[in-house]
């Protein structure tokens, strides 16, 4: 009886393990000719141990393609990325029990001062990794190509403008026909870097039409409020006449706003949000080596994106133990590199970083050190 | 079974030699007992240590501006309306369903089923909430739409409808998870009336509905009530499944059908937990402290109700 209770038992556990392994498994050829490049080998080679980061989801994606080009280059490292949200890796790594951090927001002042302690006197740093797109996607039958300018946007968003065929929106879609259907503004129900980038350009690019501050939770009253990226995906996919913000590369079934800039109308590509970044100002007050960016919500270059979403990998200038420094330092040279943009873009549709950026980068991680 | 009976049975009763058996089991047994009160401690212990910088904050500094007790005021009414919903819903439907395999469904029906009821209490809740949001939510939407045409004069549905994403659906969904509890817990107790009752009450000419109403309702009424009340606290702490289906946007209102509603303690806490640092912490935890007091509170009045009945 017993045995063969046993034996029940543990056929299913057998499956779910290989299954469990399989999928691991998957993740490897993606980034395995990514990281075959020199950069990749040359910076990465000789790192060995175990390397713990927490943090973004946003970056999920793109850290098992990171993960998966950096421990090709060198086996002997072990990365561990564990994606439970912007706030809660800021908090593991300034405890110490990560070794770095990913986050859609650079640290806070207070949070750079109490860095100080876990950095064994260095100072943490905020090292752009991620940038994308911020789809405004909508769900219109009929309607292909929508062109809105941002007023427009913070009204929608506000309930100010309740039909698809309101005179705002006609204003700037000429030759097209909008039905009368209602609008469904969708937003995140969870906190999230997305929506506060999404408000941050609202609040800045619309003069004054969207009130609310800025902030990872949705400010405004009304709309349907839904779980995740995937959530609102699903959200504006289920009930006609929905709009919403998602990250660009998971919002691809759906129809993408135009967003006006300048006097033309952008939309969301890689390319043209890695012309925003060009226009992108380092934030000021921060301490050597550190590369918060604010970005300019209202670009000059006319083909540039300005909803884009700016993620950082967060790490010391100094670490107690030498094979921290070491990993930390190759590993977050891998990312930055040509090969970890271009592994980031194919598996999570990212824009690459800039040239001039990278050297900057290049400097500030020359500054990581045993203390 | 084959223990020796003592010569002098009540007296020597204590005299009878424990074998290591009776030892290792009595001391399993009173260990498993205490570790339950241990857990639940402890899980009240680390409840309240972490909840307490949110209970003494200033109110300013809570999410929302207004103090703790503004902000849990609100989850507790959206989880007590989805709650009820979900009872008012699930608990005639599951007893139905318990009614009608225990005593009208031909026995090659009725045991099949059971088993595909049962077998609604092994679905994942999250496999739930995605069959709300993908399938279940936007089906619904012109029954809301109608609703909202038809009876829009009630608070309940006033509308407008937008999406299906609604109070009403997170407790349609809620009541068809709670369903296998109720019915499977219904069906022992009904199964468990006695025959001979039964059969009295169609000898004295009743019909089959009478003779449920007589004999196998009275006789199961408490064995309902703990199974109701069990639902209810699945469905109070109903966590992934609701934060996927509910569209909050806070408030209290009694308004069914529209996406603005209230949210509920265990969605609030899985929807905002991973962005959440330090007070923001501790104010969720004080919410999931609220929680597990009202949990307590309707198992307390179950008790009260099953005692009350069963005396009667």
């Amino acid at each position: 009886m017993k045995r063969s209770t046993l034996a029940a038992a543990a056929l299913p556990a057998a499956v779910v393990l290989t299954l469990g392994l399989s999928s691991c498994a998957a993740n490897e050829p993606g980034g395995s000719d990514a990281g075959s490049t020199d950069t990749a080998s040359s910076a990465a080679t000789e790192l060995t141990g175990t390397l713990n980061g927490a943090g973004a989801s946003s970056q999920q994606a793109a850290q098992q393609a990171w993960i998966a080009g950096a421990t090709d280059a060198s086996p002997d490292l072990q990365v561990n990325y564990d994606p439970q949200g912007s706030g809660a890796g800021r908090t593991q790594f300034l405890s110490g029990a990560v070794q770095f951090a990913g986050s859609d927001a650079y640290l806070k002042d207070d949070e750079l001062t109490q860095a100080q302690t876990r950095c064994e006197g260095g100072n943490a740093i905020d090292i752009p990794a991620y940038v994308s797109p911020i789809a405004i996607a909508y769900n219109l039958e009929g309607v292909d190509d929508l062109k809105l300018s941002p007023e427009t946007i913070a009204q929608i968003f506000d309930g100010k403008i309740t039909t698809w065929n309101d005179p705002a929106i006609a204003a700037d879609n000429a030759g097209v026909s909008l039905p009368a259907t209602a609008i469904n503004p969708v937003h995140r129900a969870d906190e999230s870097g997305t929506t506060a980038n999404f408000t941050d350009y609202l609040s800045k690019a619309s003069n004054g039409a969207w009130t609310y501050e800025p902030g990872q939770e949705w400010p405004a009253p009304g709309g349907e409020a839904a779980q995740g990226t995937s959530g609102v995906v699903a959200a504006i996919g289920a009930t006609a006449g929905s709009i919403g913000y998602a990250d660009e590369s998971q919002a691809q079934d759906l129809g993408h706003v135009q967003v006006k800039v300048g006097d033309g109308f952008v939309g969301p590509t890689a390319e043209a949000a890695a012309k925003a970044l060009d226009e992108a100002t380092p934030a000021s007050g921060r301490p050597a080596g550190d590369i918060a960016l604010d970005i300019n919500r209202t670009p000059s270059a006319s083909d540039a994106y300005p909803v884009i979403l700016v993620s950082y990998l967060i790490g010391c200038t100094s670490y107690a133990d030498a094979a921290d420094a070491a990993n930390v330092k190759g590993y977050f040279t891998y990312v930055t590199s040509e090969a970890g943009q271009e592994a980031a873009a194919s598996a999570a549709g990212s824009a690459p970083l800039s040239e001039s950026l990278r050297t900057q980068i290049t400097t500030s991680l020359e500054s990581i050190q045993t203390s | 079974m084959s223990t020796t009976t003592p010569t002098r049975p009540p007296a020597a009763t204590n005299a009878v030699r424990q074998r290591p058996g009776d030892r290792i089991f009595k001391g399993v047994a009173t260990a498993s007992g205490l570790a339950i009160l241990v857990i639940l401690a402890g899980v009240a212990a680390f409840l309240l240590y972490q909840a307490y910088p949110a209970l003494v904050a200033p109110a300013a500094d809570i999410a929302g501006g207004e103090g703790f007790w503004k902000y849990t005021a609100e989850l507790v009414f959206g989880t007590a309306l989805s709650a009820a919903l979900a009872l008012v819903i699930g608990a005639p439907l599951g007893v139905g369903i318990a009614l009608f395999i225990t005593h009208y469904a031909p026995r090659k029906l009725a045991a099949p089923l059971g088993y595909v009821i049962d077998l609604l209490a092994a679905i994942p809740s999250i496999v739930y909430g995605l069959w709300g949001v993908f399938v279940f939510a936007p089906a619904l939407v012109p029954i809301y739409a109608w609703l909202a045409d038809n009876l829009g004069w009630l608070p309940l549905f006033a509308g407008p409808v937008s999406s299906g994403r609604t109070m009403l659906t997170a407790g349609l969904v809620l009541a068809v998870m709670i369903l296998p509890v109720i019915t499977a817990l219904s069906r022992e107790v009904f199964r468990q009336t006695p025959t001979l009752q039964q059969e009295a009450a169609l000898a004295l000419g009743a019909t089959r509905w009478e003779m449920v109403k007589y004999a196998v309702i009275p006789y199961g009424k408490s064995g309902v009530v703990a199974a109701s009340m069990l639902g209810l606290g699945r469905a109070l702490g109903e966590t992934m499944a609701v934060a996927a289906v509910l569209s909050v946007a806070g408030g209290v209102t009694f308004n069914l059908i529209s996406t603005q509603n209230p949210g509920t303690i265990a969605a609030n806490i899985a929807l905002q937990f991973p962005e959440s640092t330090g007070l923001g912490v501790n104010l969720l935890v004080a919410t999931g402290l609220v929680l597990f007091v009202i949990t307590f509170l309707v198992n307390f009045a179950a008790r009260a109700i099953v005692a009350r009945t069963s005396k009667g």
